[in-house]
């Protein structure tokens, strides 16, 4: 189970936002290798952001597993060029995915580089949780949760 | 892996539907896509080949209402039922929270239900999972088939270990959301039950 806290959540949705801007991006999506979304930021009103992190997940998870069959650890980043967007793909401490879509108003290598910043920061939050994860117990919302809650949830209308 | 976000108030969790090839996983998600109201269901995204044989994956987003302020929110994948598209297979079930095994009830096709049924196991375990431990169901669907085998034999052969079981005919849609709404509420158990 893969928990998010408001405070943790808080400092990944600063980083993402300041990625979109210092990198001058159209958009930033911050997603969990299993293709939910954790963050994002920029222009993303009319993106369907659900699908986008789910294909991405499934992109990334289809080439690990090219990098697996040709003896590669893994394929750190990944680039595709459109006609108006393009789209960088890279993967965060092998946990997370950050995904930069951005146009002719940057440049690749600017991206690039703002990535690398970001990802270093990204990592020492994950870091940061980890620990904290190991050192105290915090609440589950499943505490307040009963049986009879998950009854009511899937009871016919 | 089930993601619970404190700040968007929101428990995700994946399901996947698994099953020999034709055995109706995509017709199961595209029932549910259009008997669930826009705005409980994202789009649903299909990764198929040309002549509609899933290639990747099917995906389709639903939440299922709210519990104690937050939002179930399901991530429902149908892997590839084709034999050789194997590895492709063994990547969806990365992270999975809940199976569906969907067997296709016709006879002849008993030998491709068993064979898919011993993959998901094998699959499962390759990635630290083990099948009797995960929330799982069964659906036998294509039940309206004038070859379709009775429910009892097809549960003596892929149900030995009695899990919640459904009859279905996924085109229309008898029996669908019967499983969606079990294979859902075991994952929420079971939630509750590492929290």
């Amino acid at each position: 189970m893969e928990v998010l806290y408001e405070e943790e959540y808080r400092q990944i949705q600063e980083i993402v936002e300041r990625l979109c801007r210092d990198a001058n991006s159209k958009a930033v999506l911050l997603i969990d290798k299993n293709g939910q979304e954790i963050a994002s930021s920029g222009e993303i009103e009319n993106i369907d952001t659900t699908s986008l992190s789910s294909l991405t997940a499934g992109n990334v998870a289809a080439t690990g597993g090219i990098a697996r069959l040709l003896a590669e650890k893994e394929f750190t980043g990944q680039f595709h060029e459109g006609e108006h967007t393009n789209v960088h793909i890279s993967i965060v401490a092998q946990r997370v995915i950050l995904l930069v879509l951005f146009d002719q108003r940057t440049s690749l290598g600017l991206v690039r580089l703002r990535v690398k910043k970001a990802s270093k920061d990204i990592q020492d939050i994950l870091d940061a949780m980890s620990a904290k994860e190991h050192q105290q117990a915090r609440p589950s919302i499943f505490e307040e949760i009963t049986d009879e809650d998950i009854d009511n949830l899937f009871n016919d209308d | 892996m089930s993601f619970i976000n404190y700040s968007s108030r929101e428990i995700n969790c994946k399901i996947v539907y698994y099953g020999p090839g034709l055995c109706g996983k995509t017709t199961n998600l595209q029932f549910i896509y259009q008997k669930t109201s826009p705005d409980a269901r994202g789009k649903m995204v299909s990764l198929a080949t040309e002549t509609e044989r899933t290639l990747f994956f099917d995906f389709l987003p639903l939440s299922m209402g709210d519990v104690h302020g937050f939002k179930a929110r399901f991530h429902l994948y149908t892997v590839p039922g084709q034999v050789f598209y194997d590895a492709s297979r063994k990547l969806i079930l990365k992270g999975v929270d809940g199976v569906v095994f969907v067997a296709d009830s016709q006879v002849e096709r008993m030998e491709a239900n068993m064979e898919s049924l011993d993959n998901l196991r094998e699959n499962l375990e390759e990635q630290g999972y083990n099948l009797d431990a995960l929330p799982y169901v069964v659906q036998y669907n294509k039940q309206d088939l004038p070859n379709a085998a009775p429910m009892e034999e097809l549960s003596k052969v892929l149900n030995p270990t009695k899990v919640p079981e459904f009859s279905a005919v996924a085109t229309t849609g008898d029996g669908v959301f019967g499983t969606l709404k079990a294979v859902a509420k075991l994952v929420m158990m079971d939630l509750r039950k590492r929290k």
